[in-house]
């Protein structure tokens, strides 16, 4: 009985809901239960169950968690109806959210704020203040999402909000991360500034968000990169499509004037941004995929966007749905990068099998892609599809040879001639589609075409489609001087039938008539008299409006103005042709992507995607402060580090690495953004005067391997052509390891790019030697790191410092006492000259004649400690204590000559 | 992001609705059914429909709609892929997604919904974390719960979310590890009228069943991996770990999921296993018309073509179709004018063919749109391709595992064999 009843639920009505409320108030669990499932299936058809709510919402406390979970269903589904039965509950989800356990915490959580009940917004809010500092990330997911419904419920409660999303949206959890950006989104878009400091730990995080999480947060991203950063479209790649020019020609111009000043270099956290997205073209997922296309499009320099083709193609392959709206996308790139697809041009065939709304979708591809090298391939598809059985698509395929004739002058002629074998087609549709597109091709080029116009009007009669006859219609008119035989005669037909045919073919009789009277008025007189006549008794006013303007225009009379004398150059002005373009030509004001490109319409809540700012904005705000570094960390470096946070998976643990990089990264730019900058730059090396390269170690964690050491190299191009297939080569010593950038496919003359790359140095100062090729020379290159770059910041308090140094004495010390230059000799010069030389961290002191500095080894991670006795008349001593012996006695050397000089 | 979602069947009528949000009334959807209407085909239906105040984005799968209404600017594909993720978990617990499959386990589909989705946004999607939360049914389940009242929702709380590998269950067991892996190949193709391919592609899927204890780590490599031009991964596969060495390594969801889809690529040409020969003649003066089918194999390496079922939509002026077939049977409907023709297996001895007349409707002209044949077929144990897996080791559990890996070919969405119908005076 039990398994049978809930597949029926159509057997209750309301009057048998007294039999569900006996049920709901009996003391078994299970007919309780049988009741909400019955209940469920009422509501799951659109059936009222309202009045239930009293006998339902007493169970909400009960422990059975099935039955618990349909009373929620209910509660969240007619609660907004029976605002004061739904009071009872609240007080068992207060109690809830209290729960040891995290899924009651967050479910409580999720139903509280479904009820929409004005009168708990205090309580909501107080709920999701608590739930965002949860220990749980679940939990803190769950909050952001209520941070939405009670925004959608009260918009008052906005800047409270703010303040709760700008502290999730600091949360490390990748659980986390999508939903706290969705609520952003939804309430507060425009704080693009909450962004800044969260900037990199999302890029970092998006490999191991959820993908739904992916999608928001790419979204929002490529919105801010839109706001943040300059363009990275240069003047020479601009044009390198064809007809690219008008194609934000805007940003262009706008951008010509820094262009010249000084050659583009993309910011580092642009690129991080491009970079982290890309292993995600990968996604099963296709929202995420078409999201990082669009981001790449939007984002990317122009010859990077081209690879996401490959990705895009794929999705084609998928549902039809998502064909559909990947169709769109692809043909508005189209458009303005022919090249990008061309290649898989004949992914875009039509298939007797796709809807016709995916075929018409190709059609449209196919047609951009069209140019003078594949046009003769492309015309004979579209061949085979003029005979498929879906009229309505050959009918299509008919507008796209227009299309294909008018764009490329070179098979306008064959295309004309095809189009006028198609006029003999048995089907009407075909014929009529032919007659219209016919029509326009011969305005765009009217010298030479009398023979198709007398063959059309020898089809006259056959043709029936009212737009097809008004078309050929009007081409006579037009072109009557060029048929002077035929035209009069056609006018006599259409005399004769002038009262049966269809209101558009009227008009242009009208309009043919007046024509021929004004060119060859001797023969058509009394013709156009008899259908003004007609006309002016027509049942439609526009008709009889038509007439009598005409009358008036072209027949002479006592009445007539001044207009009479110019009938003949109003009637028969040369008129511009037609354009015959793409409906997706206009589609990129949209983001791609978006419902807004997708509608051709801009939706409700649609984000426009603001122009590239000329001058970027000041790049230091995506820093991390150090204040809230410290913060952040003590707890995780009081404890071991070895519990990782446990919401995160894969990328091979590097992102944890990578996360605490960016925060003490940004703690080191910080403390030494008092001098003059954060990195150093060391030697130049030019190479036959074609490529330079410049490199500086960024003083980052590298995002490869932990134990590389992080080096930016800047190559520009020096030569008067551009490079191809620059990448590292042979290396030395053999067994150096190195984390290669990825091989630039080209770089334009005077245009430089900015590559990191991860190198092993095994904690010692020699150097490594690579060569770097480009497609068709080879240099070498020799980076030598000074010692204080192979270390980097540890962050420690005092007593561990002092304990640790205890542990290395002896062999492992290394001192020397130094007269420092006097301007040195307060502890916060000596901490910026110390800083300059090695990357380490300030170890804060109790003392104020001590200076501590800890660092480890990027390689082996064998820690280094400095320290720095200030005694009188600016002599102090500095020691030095590590394992790593060889280093200390090396940056003893370095620091001393740092502090010694002014 | 997703308001409210409607269930629509062939007949225009909703079965199901629910409601993340404040309830939007049912009426919104006729807007979707006007839209239906004009639609001479049920795929016909534009997948994204926008009504003064919402918009409508649905999908239809198995002849249902499934309508999701949306209130403001969402990227369409997020809701595309949403719903179809939700058609693919009821399959995977219901074994079919029918009309009546969701009727009959109503109780667990609106369970489900409410999972999947908070305030409209994907919440639990991972089919190894929902069916943690809410038990699928099963016969013996149902029974059980009926005589014990026990329920179909998890008696414990789950901690799949909290795991260190979200889309793994802790705590699998099996008595006997087994992991198995179909690389299953579809070809998709176009062929013009004399035979030969205008377009082949080839994309390729590794569907696993994984019932292994633990938390094993798995890593397969191939023979030929360069063969793989474009891939797709499930979230499991490391990234990196195949950027840099082409080895596929994850740790597995338990039970069944696709791994891997990759596409071929097209500089390999693609030999279509079957051809077809056609000849359809009609002369003029007669309202009769000669068809005649022969398919044969190509390139199997020796392998057998089976299940293969040949279709085709007939001019519409052809009234009746009198075929005689060498093997199996054959359908004309005269109605709907489509042919097809279920073959079986091809004995490359004695090939099949379909041959006889066609008789058009008196007084209609020749047929002059081409018709085109849509072929389907299956061939076991081989990858067209060529693709093999080299090996498949496991890591992080001391016990051996039973591995088996199995391939199949067969036609994709479309085999399509153009035709061309030669009009004789």
């Amino acid at each position: 009985k039990g398994m049978l009843i809930p597949t029926r639920p159509r057997l209750f009505s309301v009057c048998r809901n007294e039999d569900l409320k006996e049920m709901l108030e009996s003391s078994k669990e299970s007919l309780k239960l049988e009741a909400m499932k019955r209940i469920v299936g009422l509501i799951a058809k659109g059936k009222n169950a309202s009045e239930l709510f009293p006998a339902v919402v007493k169970n909400v406390a009960s422990k059975n968690i099935e039955l618990k979970k349909l009373v929620y269903v209910y509660l969240v589904r007619y609660a907004e109806e029976q605002q004061d039965l739904a009071l009872l509950s609240i007080s068992t989800f207060q109690r809830a959210l209290k729960d040891p356990n995290q899924f009651i915490r967050a479910s409580a959580l999720r139903v509280l704020s479904s009820i929409r009940v004005p009168i708990i917004v205090p309580i909501m809010m107080l709920a999701i203040k608590e739930a965002a500092a949860d220990l749980s990330p679940y939990v803190r997911k769950t909050s952001a999402h209520a941070i939405q419904k009670l925004f959608s419920l009260d918009a008052d409660q906005k800047e409270q909000l703010i303040e709760v999303i700008e502290k999730l949206l600091k949360d490390k959890s990748t659980l986390v991360a999508g939903s706290v950006v969705m609520a952003f989104e939804e309430v507060c878009p425009d704080r693009i500034d909450l962004i800044h400091k969260n900037y990199r730990k999302l890029c970092n995080l998006l490999v191991d968000v959820e993908e739904w999480g992916q999608v928001v947060i790419i979204s929002m991203l490529t919105r801010y990169a839109r706001t943040q950063f300059t363009s990275p479209w240069k003047e020479g790649a601009m044009f390198d499509e064809n007809n690219e020019k008008a194609f934000y020609e805007s940003d262009s111009e706008e951008k010509k004037g820094h262009t010249e000043e000084k050659p583009y270099i993309m910011d580092p956290d642009h690129r991080l941004l491009l970079r982290n997205t890309k292993p995600l073209l990968q996604s099963r997922n296709t929202a995420v995929v078409m999201s990082v296309a669009q981001l790449y499009w939007h984002l990317a320099p122009k010859h990077e966007v081209s690879i996401v083709t490959k990705s895009l193609v794929r999705l084609l392959r998928s549902h039809r749905e998502v064909q559909y709206i990947v169709l769109q996308n692809i043909a508005t790139m189209s458009i303005q990068r022919k090249g990008m697809f061309e290649p898989f041009m004949k992914s875009f065939y039509v298939r007797s099998t796709d809807a016709t709304h995916i075929k018409t979708l190709k059609l449209e591809i196919l047609t951009n892609l069209a140019n003078e090298a594949n046009i003769s391939t492309i015309l004979r598809e579209f061949q085979t599809y003029v005979k498929s059985q879906d009229k309505a698509f050959a009918a299509a395929t008919i507008q796209a040879i227009g299309r294909c004739a008018t764009n490329i002058s070179e098979v306008t002629d064959t295309c004309l001639n095809g189009l006028v074998l198609l006029l003999s087609n048995r089907d009407e549709t075909v014929v009529a589609e032919s007659v219209v597109v016919i029509k326009k091709l011969l305005q765009t080029q009217p010298t030479q075409h009398s023979e198709i116009i007398k063959h059309m009007a020898k089809l006259f009669d056959n043709i029936t489609v009212p737009m097809a006859r008004a078309s050929i219609l009007w081409l006579i008119g037009e072109y009557c001087e060029r048929v002077p035989k035929i035209a009069p005669d056609v006018l006599r037909k259409m005399a004769k039938s002038f009262t049966a045919e269809e209101d558009i073919v009227k008009l242009q009789t009208v309009n043919l008539a007046a024509k021929l009277y004004l060119t060859n008025s001797k023969q058509t007189k009394l013709l156009t008299q008899y259908i003004l006549n007609l006309g002016k008794y027509d049942q439609n006013y526009d008709i009889r409006d038509r007439t009598r303007f005409i009358r008036q225009l072209i027949v002479p009379s006592e009445k007539s103005g001044a207009l009479n004398k110019y009938a003949r150059r109003i009637l028969l002005a040369p008129k511009p042709a037609p354009v015959l373009e793409s409906s997706f030509k206009d589609r990129d004001r949209f983001q791609l992507g978006t419902l807004s490109h997708s509608l051709n319409s801009k939706a409700t809540g649609y984000q426009e995607l603001s122009d590239w700012p000329a001058v970027a904005p000041d790049q230091s705000v995506r820093n991390v402060e150090i204040i809230e570094a410290v913060k952040e960390w003590t707890p995780t470096v009081g404890k071991t580090k070895q519990p990782k946070s446990d919401d995160k998976f894969y990328s091979d643990d590097e992102d944890e690495k990578e996360e605490e990089g960016s925060d003490s990264s940004g703690s080191e730019d910080s403390s030494s953004s008092s001098s003059e900058g954060l990195f150093m730059y060391f030697t130049m090396q030019m190479f036959s005067s074609c490529l330079a390269a410049k490199y500086h170690f960024p003083r980052q964690p590298c995002l490869y391997q932990p134990s590389m050491v992080a080096v930016q190299v800047i190559l520009s191009n020096s030569s008067d052509h551009s490079l191809e297939e620059i990448h590292i080569g042979d290396r030395s010593p053999a067994s150096l390891s190195i984390h290669c950038f990825n091989t630039i496919e080209r770089l334009e003359p005077e245009a430089s790019v900015t590559v990191s790359m991860g190198i092993d140095f095994s904690d010692s100062t020699q150097a490594a030697n690579f060569q770097l090729c480009t497609k068709e020379d080879q240099f070498s290159v020799s980076i030598q790191p000074a010692v204080g770059e192979l270390l980097m910041p540890s962050s420690m308090t005092e007593q561990d410092f002092c304990k640790e140094q205890g542990k290395l004495q002896g062999m492992n010390e290394t001192s020397a006492t130094i007269t420092m230059e006097t301007a040195n000799a307060s502890s916060q010069a000596i901490s910026k000259q110390v800083l300059s030389v090695a990357n380490v961290g300030v170890v804060s002191s109790s003392q104020n004649n001590f200076s501590r500095f800890a660092g480890r080894t990027v390689s082996s991670g064998a820690l280094v400690l400095v320290s720095l006795e200030l005694k009188e008349s600016s002599t102090a001593l500095l020691t030095i204590n590590t394992e790593k012996t060889v280093m200390a006695s090396m940056l003893l050397r370095d620091i001393k000559q740092a502090l010694t000089q002014a | 992001m997703i308001h409210s979602l409607f269930l629509v069947n062939a007949s225009g009528d909703i079965f199901l609705e629910k409601h993340w949000k404040s309830v939007v009334s049912r009426s919104v959807c006729d807007y979707f059914f006007e839209a239906q209407e004009r639609a001479t085909e049920p795929e016909n239906v534009p997948p994204v429909i926008p009504t003064p105040h919402h918009y409508l984005i649905s999908v239809l799968r198995h002849r249902i709609y499934f309508v999701a209404v949306i209130q403001s600017e969402v990227p369409p594909l997020f809701v595309i892929e949403f719903l179809h993720r939700v058609v693919d978990t009821f399959q995977d617990y219901f074994g079919v997604c029918t009309e009546a499959a969701i009727k009959d386990n109503v109780v667990v589909v609106y369970e489900l919904l409410e999972e999947m989705l908070d305030n409209g946004f994907p919440l639990a999607t991972e089919s190894n974390i929902l069916k943690e939360l809410i038990k699928p049914p099963t016969i013996l389940r149902t029974m059980v719960n009926t005589i014990t009242g026990s329920t179909n929702v998890g008696e414990q709380l789950p901690t799949g979310q909290l795991s260190v590998v979200p889309w793994r269950r802790t705590g699998v067991k099996y008595t006997n590890n087994e992991a198995y892996f179909d690389v299953v190949e579809e070809i998709d193709a176009i062929i013009d009228k004399s035979g030969s391919t205008i377009t082949a592609e080839i994309q390729g899927v590794i569907d696993a069943c994984v019932k292994l204890t633990g938390m094993p780590d798995l890593t397969l490599s191939f023979m030929n991996p360069r063969l793989l031009d474009d891939v797709s991964f499930h979230p499991c596969v490391r990234f990196k770990r195949w950027e840099a060495e082409r080895i596929l390594s994850f740790i597995p969801p338990d039970g069944n999921f696709r791994l891997l889809s990759y596409h071929v690529s097209s500089q390999n040409l693609v030999a279509i296993p079957v051809y077809v020969k056609h000849n359809i003649t009609f002369r003029e003066g007669s309202s009769q018309g000669r068809f005649d089918l022969t398919l044969g194999p190509k390139q199997t390496m020796g392998k057998a073509v089976e299940s293969v079922l040949v279709s085709s939509q007939l001019p519409r002026g052809v009234l009746n179709a009198n075929l005689n077939p060498s093997q199996g049977t054959y359908t004309f409907d005269p109605v709907t004018k489509l042919l097809s023709w279920d073959v079986g297996k091809i004995n490359p001895q004695k090939l099949p063919s379909l041959k006889g007349t066609m008789s058009l409707q008196a007084g209609a002209s020749k047929p002059d749109e081409n018709p085109t044949i849509n072929i389907q077929f299956k061939i076991q144990q081989m990858a067209i391709s060529g693709l093999k897996v080299n090996r498949l080791d496991m890591y992080g559990e001391k016990y051996k595992p039973f591995k088996g890996i199995k391939y199949m070919t067969k036609a994709g969405k479309s085999v399509l064999q153009r035709m061309h119908i030669v009009n004789c005076k």
